[in-house]
């Protein structure tokens, strides 16, 4: 599929909607409970937001598909454009750009320009949330409960957040493998 | 200058974890964290915080109704693991909403007064109208219009006073289809448990922030056309009640 056919899918694609900022402030409010909760040990809110992503992925897949209308894709660079100009674009408004590909086109970058998830935040001026706190982890985790629903095992993690005061937020993905077999997905 | 910039009201939403429940009466332990505002933190070469961008931003901006469902439900899943029934469910949702409440009123306020410009470079409130409410009913007005329009993009359905001589302090806020719950299924064992208790918590907030100290909770009142209807029972404490009256004899609206 071309890549400005995906973009338009991206654009075109139609869903209610309701207000950014409570949708940021959910999410705040979520990861602030989180860091209480596990004593700002930020390894733990980390694997934390990445487990709930990963239950969100597993059901939001269905939605996207559903959404959209798309069907499978080609090729894991297909499925990064697809998962850029039409995942992101339809459930956060957004639209990170894909770049830094690996030869074998099986890892590539997504650099976000903006993140409504981190609109107002300020981590923590703890000495620690600056170098430990991954704040927008869940998205990880949709990635990967949602790809693996669609047969592909990936691994993501985000490298660099503006709020750590990295210039970019850069999230790297890579795939492990293509699942072959259905298998019931684990529970976490 | 007495308090930091103005846009710095909306700070951090992850310091919202270091306020207790035990702070709850008092909205000020937020504020001091604020002027002793973190020289510590790292930021992007090219400037891109916080303090960099416009507070109005994001104002009439959008996002899927999709990611709000998917977040506030794995938000109820993640909370319903660590307690121990429906009232504490409740009670842990309440106070996830409630530090947004106290944000979010200084957001009412800082957007109610911005549109002239001089609002906005002026340092003190002395210069912009008094718009913080001071009566219990203005106060439900803000709840009711302004807070509920910011949120979900239309006033509330209905606002009444407890009809009941024994509780003067009970107002009841109604949405007929709180739009959280719309994507809420319980379970038939909790058909008592209203997920909007986390609105309750953000209407709590705005109320403490204010100065009204408030119990917020929300209760299913289903009608045949409205099953999802809601009603957010407001309780100011005694304090509030005592001074409601001392305004009133001085006439302050």
């Amino acid at each position: 599929m071309s890549s400005t056919k995906t973009t338009r899918i991206g654009e075109e694609t139609r869903v209610d909607k309701v207000n950014a900022e409570l949708v940021t402030l959910t999410y705040g409010t979520i990861v602030a409970q989180l860091c209480q909760d596990y004593d700002s040990n930020y390894q733990d809110v980390n694997k934390q937001l990445d487990k709930m992503g990963y239950n969100i992925g597993m059901r939001l897949i269905e939605d996207f598909l559903a959404k959209s209308g798309v069907g499978r894709c080609a090729n894991f660079r297909e499925t990064a454009d697809m998962i850029a100009k039409v995942g992101f674009k339809i459930f956060l408004n957004v639209t990170p750009t894909v770049t830094n590909w690996t030869s074998d086109n099986t890892q590539f970058s997504l650099i976000f320009e903006d993140n409504p998830l981190a609109d107002f935040v300020e981590l923590p001026d703890d000495g620690r949330a600056q170098d430990e706190l991954w704040f927008s982890n869940i998205l990880c985790g949709v990635l990967r409960g949602s790809l693996e629903m669609v047969q592909m095992q990936i691994e993501a993690h985000f490298v660099s957040d503006v709020l750590r005061g990295d210039d970019t937020t850069e999230m790297r993905v890579s795939l492990v493998r293509y699942i072959e077999d259905e298998m019931p997905p684990e529970e976490e | 200058m007495a308090g930091p910039p103005r846009h710095a009201t909306m700070q951090s939403i992850s310091n919202g974890s270091t306020l207790q429940s035990g702070d709850r009466p008092q909205a000020q332990p937020s504020q001091q964290q604020l002027s002793q505002q973190s020289p510590g933190l790292r930021v992007p070469s090219n400037r891109k915080t916080i303090y960099d961008r416009h507070l109005n931003r994001s104002r009439n901006t959008e996002l899927s109704r999709a990611s709000f469902a998917f977040l506030f439900g794995e938000m109820v899943t993640y909370a319903q693991r660590r307690v121990t029934g429906i009232q504490d469910l409740e009670k842990r949702l309440n106070e996830q909403g409630y530090p947004l409440g106290l944000r979010l009123l200084d957001l009412l306020f800082y957007r109610s007064t911005s549109t002239s410009s001089s609002a906005l470079s002026s340092s003190s409130t002395s210069s912009s109208p008094p718009n913080r409410p001071l009566r219990i009913i203005t106060l439900l007005h803000l709840i009711h219009g302004p807070l509920w329009r910011l949120l979900f993009g239309r006033a509330a359905d209905a606002l009444e006073h407890s009809v009941s001589p024994d509780t003067p302090n009970e107002y009841m806020i109604t949405d007929n289809d709180p739009m959280v719950n719309t994507y809420i299924s319980a379970p038939r064992d909790m058909s008592m448990l209203n997920c909007a208790a986390y609105v309750a918590g953000i209407i709590e907030g705005v109320c403490d922030g204010c100065g009204f100290e408030t119990k917020v909770s929300a209760h299913n009142q289903p009608t045949e056309l409205w099953p999802s209807r809601t009603v957010f029972l407001v309780r100011f404490g005694d304090s509030v009640m005592e001074r409601e009256k001392v305004l009133e004899r001085a006439g302050i609206k």
